[in-house]
C-alpha cells in the first residue's frame, strides 16, 4: 500500500520562513524613528523671541500664506553640524522661509554657532526652556518640520536632513505644496 | 585618651534622635500620581526606559510638563491624552485596542488557537490510523504461521 506523499509537514517550515522574513524586515528599520501624530495636522502655534533681535517676535501665524520650513536645532546638538552645510546651500536657493527653532539653547552659544558655520535662517526663533519643542513633538534634535498655506505640518524629518531626504521627500514636497 | 574609655564612654551615649528624610518633591500627591503616569510612558530619548525612570533631558522635561499639568488640575486621561496628541501611542507602553493595533493585541492569541487546532487534529488523525491499524484477517494468519515455522 503506497501512502500518498503529502506536503504537511512545509508547513510549518513556510510558517517559520515567514516569521524570519517579517523580522528581518524589522531589523531594516530604525525604532528610533517614531512616527508624529501631528502629521496633517495643524502646526501648533507659539510666540517666541527671536535671538538676533530679542525684542522682535516670532509666530507661526506670520507665515500664513506661506510654505515654510522649521528647523530644530541647538548649538549644542552634535547632528545639526552634520546636516548645516545642506540647509545652507538650500537657503541660498530662497525656495521658502527656513525658521530655526533653537532648542533649550543659551542665547550667546547660538549666535556665535551661527556666526562660525554660517546662519542659513530667515530669522531664529529662541525656546529657551523646550516648551514649544514638546508641543511639536521634539525628541530628537534635529528635527525639521515642512508646513504648508494652510499652517498643516505636511511631513517631519526626524534627525539630520540628508541629500537623499531633501531630493527625494522635501524639495519635490514643497513643489507640490507651492503649486 | 585611652581607646577603651572611648569604648565605654560610647556605650552611655544617648541614642541619638534622626529624623525622617522629608520627600524631596514639594507635594507628594502630585509626585505620586506624577510617577504613576510616568511609569507607564516609555522615553522617547532612550526607549527601554519609563518616563519615570529616565534621566534624559526630555525625559525630565516631560515630567515638569506634567507636574504642571497635575497642578493645574487635569485627570490622568487629559494628561495621557496631551502626551498621546504628541509623541503618538508610542508613548504608550500599553497602546490602546484600535483596528490598528488588534493584530498586536490579538495576534499572540490568534496564533495559539490555529496551534491547538493544529494539534487537535494531528493527534486525532494518529488515533484514528492507530485504530485502524490492526492486521486484516489475512495478515494475521501470516503472521501466525510465521512464527510457527521460527518455534
Amino acid at each position: 500500500m503506497k501512502k500518498k506523499f503529502n506536503l504537511w509537514f512545509l508547513i510549518p517550515l513556510l510558517a517559520f520562513a515567514g516569521l524570519v522574513a517579517l523580522m528581518a524586515i524589522g531589523l531594516t528599520r530604525d525604532p528610533h524613528l517614531v512616527p508624529s501624530p501631528l502629521i496633517d495636522r495643524p502646526a501648533p502655534n507659539f510666540l517666541l523671541p527671536q535671538l538676533h533681535e530679542p525684542g522682535k517676535t516670532f509666530s507661526p501665524a506670520d507665515l500664513k500664506g506661506q510654505v515654510w520650513l522649521l528647523n530644530v536645532w541647538a548649538s549644542w546638538c552634535v547632528s545639526c553640524r552634520e546636516e548645516h552645510p545642506l540647509l545652507l546651500k538650500f537657503s541660498r536657493t530662497h525656495a521658502v522661509p527656513m525658521i530655526g527653532l533653537d532648542y533649550k539653547d543659551q542665547a550667546a552659544d547660538a549666535q556665535k554657532w551661527l556666526s562660525d558655520y554660517g546662519d542659513p535662517y530667515t530669522l531664529t526663533a529662541v525656546d529657551a526652556d523646550g516648551r514649544v519643542g514638546i508641543d511639536y513633538g521634539v525628541y530628537g534634535v534635529p528635527e525639521t518640520y515642512v508646513i504648508d498655506r494652510h499652517g498643516v505640518i505636511r511631513y517631519k524629518q526626524i534627525g539630520p536632513v540628508t541629500l537623499e531626504a531633501l531630493q527625494k521627500t522635501i524639495l519635490p514636497l514643497i513643489a507640490e505644496l507651492k503649486k | 585618651m585611652k581607646p577603651w574609655l572611648w569604648l565605654v564612654l560610647l556605650c552611655f551615649s544617648w541614642p541619638l534622635h534622626a529624623n525622617e528624610a522629608k520627600p524631596l518633591a514639594e507635594d507628594e500627591v502630585v509626585e505620586q500620581r506624577l510617577i504613576k503616569i510616568a511609569q507607564e510612558m516609555r522615553c522617547l530619548v532612550c526607549q527601554n526606559e519609563s518616563l519615570a525612570g529616565s534621566r534624559a533631558d526630555l525625559a525630565e522635561d516631560l515630567r515638569r510638563e506634567i507636574r504642571a499639568q497635575i497642578r493645574q488640575g487635569k485627570t490622568d486621561q487629559q494628561v495621557v491624552d496631551y502626551m498621546v496628541s504628541r509623541y503618538g501611542d508610542f508613548v504608550r507602553y500599553r497602546p490602546p485596542v484600535k483596528p490598528k493595533t488588534w493584530f498586536l493585541w490579538f495576534g499572540p492569541f490568534v496564533f495559539l488557537a490555529i496551534g491547538v487546532a493544529v494539534l487537535a487534529f494531528v493527534l486525532r488523525r494518529r488515533n484514528r490510523d492507530a485504530a485502524e491499524s490492526p492486521l486484516s484477517s489475512e495478515q494475521k494468519k501470516q503472521a501466525e504461521a510465521l512464527l510457527r515455522d521460527q518455534s
